[in-house]
C-alpha cells in the first residue's frame, strides 16, 4: 500500500509539473506582452507613447524581457517557495489575492455539484437496474440521454429564462444584492443556499446522467451472477441482498468516477459561472485571458488543473482502499 | 470465430448460410438496422447535413441579410387553413412604440394574412459561393412581405435563416476536428500499441496527464490566444485544431488496446508467416478489423466538438461575425434582458440539442453494431 501511495504521489507531482509548463506556455503564446498592450491602450485613449527608456524600465520591472524558460523558472520558483503567483496587471494586486478570493468558491461549488451527482444517481441508478425495462426505467433513461446531450451553459441559459419568466428574478450570482458584500451571518448563509442550487444542478446534470448509466450497467452485470441467486435461495430479504452484495460491487467504478468526472465538473463550473455571473473562478479567468493578465490566467489554469489532479489522486487512493486487487498491481 | 452469428438472428438454415458468408460490413449493417432509434437518428443527421449543404436554398433569407424595419420581431406560426380556404400562410405584424423607451414592439396581427409558398423566388444567392440562384424552399409569395418563422434579432436578421446558414459552420467544425483526431488517434495509438516498451509507457503517461486536465479552461486560454487579425477561415481551422488538441486521447487508447489484442490473433500470425510486410500487415489486416470500432468512437466524439465550438463562440472567444454559427448566434442571448424579452433568440440552442442528441444515438447504435459477432 505504501508503495502504491508513493508511486501515485510521484505521478501526481509530475502531472502538475507538466500542466504548469503547459499553462505557462499557453499564456506566453500571443505576440506582445502586457506592456505592449498597455502602450496600445494609452495611445488609443489619446495619450502619448512612452519613450523607449520607460518601456524598458517597465519591462524590467515586470520581468518580461527574460527568455521564456527563465521566466517560467522564476514564476514556478516563487509559487513553490513563497506561494506568490506574480502580479496582476489589471487589478494592480498580487495575483494570489485575486485567485484566493475566487478559487474556494469554485472548489465548494464543484464539490457540492459532485455531492449532488452522487446523491441523485445512486438511488436512481439502483432503481433503474432493479426495475429494468419498467416505465420508470425508460423515463429515467430518456431524461438521462437528454441530460447528456444538453451542454451545461445552454441549460444555464434556459434556467435564466425560466427563472426570469416565471419567478420574476434572474438566477444570477450566488447572493442577493443586499448580501453580496455582507459579512458572514446566518441570513447570508440562507441566501446562499437559496441561490446555490441552480448552478449546482446545472453543473451536475451531465455527470448525473452519465453516472446513472454506468451504475445501471454495472449493477445489471452483477445481478445476473450466481452469488445473487445463492443469497436469494438462502432466504436473504431482497433489500438486504441488494445492498449487501451487488451494490457494493457496482460501487467500485462509482468511486473512480471522482477522478474522471472532476475535469468535466470544473469545466462546467467555469462556463456556467460565466453565464450566471457567479463570484467564482470562471468570470475572472475569462477576463484575465481577454486582457492578457498572464499571471492571473496562468495561476487559475494551474490551480484548477491541480484541483482535478488531486481529485484523481484521492479517488485512486479510495479505490485502492476498497479493492485490494488494485493496490497489488 | 466465423461460426458465431448474431444471437438475435433468425435461425433458419438459409439464413444461417447468409450470415456465414456475409462480409463484416454487411453484418454490421444488419445489426445496425435493428436499432430503431439509431436508424431514426441517422436519418435526422443526414437531414441536418443536407441542410448544411443546401442552406442557401432552404433558408428564406441570407445569413447576414438585415431588415432594419423589423427589429426583434416575434416568431410567426405557419398556418394551413384560414376562413377563406386552404393555403400556407403566416400573419403579419403591427407595430407599437413602447411609451417609455420608444422602442418598436412588433406583435403578430392575425388580420393581415401573408401567403407563403414552397419553391418561391426570393433573395438571390450564390450556392456554395458559385452557382447563382434565387429559388427558396419556403418563403413569402410576395418577396417584400415579412416572413420570420423564428423571429428576428437585434438588427432584424431572420433567426430561422441564420440557424440554417449556421449549420454549415457548426456541423463541419466537428468534422474537421474529428478528421484531425482520427489521424492523431490512430498514429499515436498505433505507435503506442505496436512499438510498446518505453515509448508506450511514455505515451500512456502523457495521455493520463492530458485526460486529467479540465478541458474548458485550456480551450478558453488557447482560443483567447488566436489573434483578432486572423481571417475567418484561419480562425475556423485554428478552433478545430484547438478542439482536437485535448480530445484525441480517447481514440488513441482504443486504437492501442485493439492493436495489443490483435497482436496475438491467429490471422495476424498467418499473415506474418505468409511474409506480409509490416505496413501491409497493419493497413490491410489489422486496421480493417477494428475500423468499425474507430468509426463508432469517432462518431461519439463529434458532439463534444460541436459543443466545444458553440461554447467558445458563445463566449466570444471562438468564431467571430460575420461567420454565423450557433454559438455566435447565442452570443445575442447572453444578456438577461435579451432572453427575457426576446426568448426566440434561444432557438439555436434547440438546433444544438437536436444535433447532439441524434449524434449520440447514432454513435451508440454504431458502437453496438461495430462488433457484429457479439450478441
Amino acid at each position: 500500500m505504501r508503495q502504491f501511495l508513493l508511486r501515485r504521489f510521484v505521478t501526481m507531482i509530475f502531472t502538475v509539473f507538466i500542466i504548469s509548463i503547459l499553462a505557462f506556455g499557453i499564456i506566453q503564446l500571443p505576440p506582445g506582452d502586457y506592456v505592449d498592450q498597455l502602450i496600445t491602450r494609452m495611445v488609443s485613449q489619446g495619450g502619448q507613447s512612452p519613450d523607449a527608456n520607460t518601456v524598458q524600465k517597465l519591462k524590467e520591472l515586470y520581468g518580461l524581457d527574460d527568455p521564456m524558460p527563465i521566466q517560467y523558472l522564476k514564476w514556478i520558483g516563487k509559487i513553490i517557495l513563497r506561494g506568490e503567483f506574480g502580479y496582476s496587471f489589471t487589478y494592480r494586486e498580487d495575483a494570489i489575492k485575486i485567485i484566493s478570493e475566487r478559487l474556494p468558491a469554485t472548489f465548494l461549488l464543484s464539490l457540492s455539484s459532485f455531492m449532488f451527482v452522487w446523491i441523485v444517481s445512486l438511488p436512481i441508478g439502483i432503481y433503474s437496474a432493479v426495475k429494468k425495462y419498467s416505465l420508470g426505467d425508460y423515463i429515467i433513461s430518456g431524461i438521462g440521454f437528454i441530460g447528456l446531450a444538453v451542454p451545461s451553459f445552454l441549460l444555464a441559459l434556459v434556467c435564466l429564462y425560466i427563472s426570469y419568466k416565471y419567478f420574476g428574478v434572474a438566477a444570477i450570482g450566488l447572493y442577493s444584492k443586499e448580501f453580496a458584500n455582507a459579512p458572514w451571518n446566518w441570513a447570508r448563509m440562507v441566501d446562499l443556499l437559496q441561490h446555490v442550487w441552480i448552478p449546482m444542478v446545472v453543473i451536475g446534470v451531465g455527470g448525473t446522467a452519465g453516472l446513472i448509466r454506468t451504475l445501471r450497467a454495472n449493477l445489471l452485470d452483477e445481478l445476473n451472477k450466481p452469488y445473487v441467486d445463492t443469497a436469494r435461495a438462502k432466504g436473504l430479504s431482497e433489500a438486504r441482498l441488494l445492498w449487501k452484495y451487488p451494490v457494493r460491487h457496482a460501487l467500485n467504478p462509482f468511486v473512480s468516477t471522482l477522478g474522471w468526472m472532476l475535469p468535466g465538473l470544473i469545466s462546467g463550473e467555469v462556463i456556467v459561472a460565466i453565464v450566471l455571473n457567479l463570484p467564482t473562478s470562471g468570470p475572472v479567468l475569462y477576463n484575465a485571458l481577454g486582457q492578457q493578465d498572464m499571471y492571473v490566467a496562468a495561476g487559475f489554469l494551474l490551480l484548477l488543473s491541480t484541483l482535478t489532479v488531486i481529485g484523481t489522486f484521492v479517488s485512486d487512493v479510495l479505490l485502492a482502499l476498497l479493492d485490494p486487487r488494485i493496490r497489488l498491481q | 470465430m466465423f461460426k458465431r452469428k448474431p444471437a438475435d438472428s433468425p435461425r433458419t438454415e438459409t439464413e444461417d448460410l447468409r450470415f456465414e458468408v456475409a462480409s463484416q460490413l454487411q453484418l454490421t449493417w444488419w445489426k445496425f438496422r435493428k436499432h430503431k432509434l439509431a436508424m431514426f437518428s441517422a436519418v435526422i443527421v443526414i437531414l441536418l447535413y443536407l441542410t448544411a449543404a443546401f442552406g442557401e436554398f432552404i433558408a428564406p433569407y441570407g445569413g447576414i441579410t438585415t431588415n432594419s424595419k423589423f427589429v426583434h420581431a416575434p416568431p410567426q406560426t405557419l398556418h394551413l387553413f384560414s376562413e377563406d380556404g386552404f393555403g400556407l400562410h403566416v400573419y403579419g405584424y403591427t407595430m407599437e412604440r413602447d411609451p417609455r423607451t420608444l422602442e418598436r414592439i412588433w406583435t403578430v396581427d392575425s388580420s393581415a394574412k401573408i401567403p407563403v409558398g414552397l419553391f418561391v423566388r426570393g433573395e438571390p444567392y450564390k450556392m456554395w459561393g458559385l452557382i447563382p440562384g434565387d429559388l427558396h424552399l419556403i418563403g413569402p409569395k410576395n418577396p417584400g412581405d415579412p416572413f420570420f418563422l423564428l423571429g428576428t434579432d437585434r438588427i432584424g436578421r431572420d433567426v430561422f435563416s441564420r440557424i440554417v446558414h449556421s449549420a454549415r459552420i457548426s456541423l463541419t467544425v466537428g468534422l474537421v476536428g474529428i478528421a484531425l483526431t482520427f489521424i492523431l488517434g490512430i498514429l499515436i495509438g498505433g505507435i503506442s500499441g505496436l512499438v510498446g516498451g518505453r515509448l508506450d509507457d511514455a505515451i500512456q503517461r502523457l495521455i493520463e496527464i492530458l485526460i486529467s486536465i479540465p478541458t474548458l479552461p485550456f480551450w478558453l486560454a488557447l482560443a483567447a490566444m488566436v489573434p483578432i487579425t486572423w481571417s475567418s477561415l484561419q480562425t475556423y481551422f485554428m478552433i478545430s485544431i484547438i478542439l482536437t488538441l485535448l480530445s484525441w486521447m480517447g481514440l488513441a487508447r482504443v486504437v492501442r488496446s485493439k492493436f495489443l489484442a490483435l497482436r496475438n490473433e491467429d490471422f495476424v500470425l498467418a499473415a506474418k508467416l505468409d511474409g506480409c510486410s509490416n505496413w501491409r500487415l497493419i493497413t490491410s489486416h489489422m486496421l480493417p478489423s477494428f475500423m468499425s470500432h474507430i468509426i463508432a468512437s469517432v462518431t461519439l466524439s463529434i458532439p463534444g466538438m460541436i459543443i466545444g465550438e458553440t461554447a467558445l463562440s458563445f463566449l466570444g472567444l471562438g468564431l467571430r461575425p460575420p461567420i454565423v454559427s450557433w454559438g455566435v448566434m447565442l452570443q445575442d442571448a447572453q444578456r438577461i434582458s435579451a432572453i427575457a424579452n426576446y426568448p426566440w433568440l434561444l432557438t439555436p440552442a434547440a438546433a444544438i440539442f437536436i444535433t447532439v442528441l441524434s449524434m449520440n444515438f447514432l454513435g451508440d447504435g454504431l458502437r453496438d453494431a461495430a462488433d457484429p459477432y457479439q450478441s
